[in-house]
C-alpha cells in the first residue's frame, strides 16, 4: 500500500466542549420538562397581572370551555379511583375494575355520569372523537353532578386545591353557577388560572 | 466531526512520537447527532411560562339571622359588567334619576375611575370627622348574563391593582338587581 501524503493541516476541530454543553442542555431540558396533560378542549385563558404561580400540589381542576361546557379532573391516580367508586355508589352505577383503572389515568372529562361507563370502554383513539357535552351543573340540586364530583373529590383528597380554568370568552353565568356550587359546600377559597399579562408601566400605587 | 482526539503525552522536546499500533478513536458522530436531536426536541416542547393564578375568596353563606353590614351609600360604587366589554357605573344607591357612566377596561378607564373615587370617598369620610381611619370604597361588581369570563377576571385583577394609600377597595360579586336592570333599560344601555 502506498503511503498517503498527509495533508498539511487537517481541518479537525475539537468539538468536545460543544458536545459537553449539548449534553448538559439535554439533561437540563429532560429534567425540567413537564408534559402538559392532554386536554379535551383548548382553553384560551384570560390574562391578569397576578404574579402568583399555580401551586404544584394536587389539584381539582374545573375547566370551562368556550361554549360553556364544564370539564372536571382530579390529580392523583388513587384519589381518582376512590372518587369514581364513591360517585358510582351515589348514582347507582357499578363500574368494573377495568373501567376504574382507565378512569384513573383519564385527563379532564365532561359528561353526565351515566355516559361515563360507555366512554371508558372505548379505546383511547375513539375517545378523542367523542364530543363531550359537559358536566351538568344546574341550579336544580338533583341535576347538579358537579356538586357531587367536588364533594367526593374533597372526600378523597382533602388537601386538593380547587382551580378554575376558564376560557376568556365563556359566559359569566356558568362561573356564577360554579361559584355558587362551591359556596354551597363552604368552599370560599379557590384559584382562577390565568396567563400573566406583562404590561409596562403598571403601578400598584398610583400616587 | 466530533471525535476524541488522542493527544500524545510526554511530547516535551518536539520529538516525533511513536505511532500507536491501534487507534482508540471512536466515531461519536451518531451519538452527538442523537444528543442534538434530543436537545432540539426538549427545547421546543418545554414551556417556561407557567400558568399564573388569582386567588379569590368569596364570602361565606350568610347565616339565617345575619344582617348585611351597614355601609354608608356614599362609599358604594356600582359596576355593571355589561355586554361588549363595557362597564356601566354609578355611585350610591340605584335611583331612577341616577346618572349612569360608561367606561371600559383600559388603564385610563376603570382603573382611573376607581382610584379617583377612592380618594373622593376618603375625603367624604374625613369631612365627617372620621380622619383617623381611611375608609375604603365599597365596590359592587354586577356581571350581567352576557358578560364574559374575561371581564370578570379583568375586574378582579383591577381590584387588586388599584390600591390607593395602601388601601385596596372592598369588593363583592353580586347579582344584578331588578332595579339595576330597570335603570339600565330605561337609559337604553341594556
Amino acid at each position: 500500500m502506498p503511503k498517503v501524503k498527509p495533508h498539511r493541516s487537517t481541518p479537525s476541530l475539537d468539538m468536545t466542549p460543544m458536545v459537553d454543553l449539548a449534553f448538559l442542555l439535554v439533561t437540563f431540558f429532560m429534567l425540567t420538562t413537564k408534559f402538559a396533560p392532554e386536554e379535551p378542549v383548548i382553553v384560551d385563558m384570560p390574562k391578569s397581572h397576578s404574579p402568583m404561580i399555580l401551586p404544584d400540589t394536587s389539584m381539582m381542576l374545573i375547566t370551562v370551555s368556550k361554549d360553556n361546557k364544564i370539564f372536571f379532573n382530579l390529580d392523583g391516580k388513587y384519589y381518582k379511583q376512590e372518587l369514581l367508586n364513591n360517585m358510582g355508589g351515589a348514582y347507582g352505577i357499578k363500574f368494573t375494575q377495568d373501567q376504574i383503572n382507565r378512569f384513573s389515568v383519564l385527563p379532564s372529562f365532561g359528561m353526565p355520569i351515566k355516559e361515563l361507563p360507555a366512554y371508558l370502554d372505548m379505546d383511547a383513539d375513539a375517545r378523542k372523537n367523542v364530543a363531550q357535552s359537559g358536566i351538568p351543573c344546574d341550579t336544580i340540586q338533583e341535576k347538579n353532578e358537579l356538586k357531587d364530583w367536588i364533594y367526593f373529590s374533597r372526600y378523597a383528597n382533602k388537601r386538593s386545591v380547587i382551580a378554575i380554568k376558564g376560557d376568556g370568552d365563556a359566559n359569566y353565568p356558568v362561573f356564577n353557577r360554579i361559584i355558587e356550587t362551591l359556596k354551597a359546600q363552604d368552599v370560599t377559597l379557590f384559584e382562577l388560572i390565568t396567563n400573566l399579562e406583562s404590561e409596562p408601566g403598571v403601578k400598584t400605587d398610583t400616587k | 466531526m466530533s471525535e476524541v482526539q488522542q493527544q500524545g503525552g510526554g511530547d516535551k522536546k518536539g520529538k516525533k512520537i511513536r505511532s500507536k499500533k491501534q487507534s482508540t478513536r471512536i466515531d461519536m458522530t451518531p451519538m452527538v447527532d442523537l444528543a442534538f436531536l434530543l436537545l432540539t426536541f426538549f427545547m421546543l416542547t418545554t414551556t417556561f411560562a407557567k400558568p399564573k393564578t388569582m386567588e379569590i375568596r368569596v364570602p361565606e353563606r350568610p347565616k339565617p339571622d345575619e344582617k348585611p353590614p351597614d355601609v354608608s351609600q356614599e362609599r358604594v360604587m356600582n359596576l355593571i359588567l355589561g355586554e361588549n366589554d363595557k362597564i356601566y357605573w354609578w355611585m350610591g344607591l340605584t335611583k331612577p334619576e341616577t346618572e349612569i357612566n360608561t367606561t371600559n377596561y383600559s388603564k385610563d378607564g376603570i382603573r382611573k375611575i376607581v382610584v379617583d373615587k377612592t380618594r373622593e370617598v376618603e375625603g367624604i369620610e374625613a369631612a365627617q370627622g372620621k380622619e383617623a381611619v381611611k375608609y375604603p370604597i365599597v365596590i359592587l361588581i354586577k356581571p350581567v348574563d352576557k358578560s364574559k369570563y374575561r371581564n370578570l377576571v379583568d375586574i378582579l385583577d383591577e381590584m387588586k391593582i388599584t390600591k390607593v394609600d395602601n388601601i385596596a377597595p372592598i369588593y363583592a360579586l353580586v347579582p344584578v338587581a331588578a332595579e339595576d336592570q330597570a335603570l339600565l333599560k330605561e337609559k337604553g344601555l341594556k
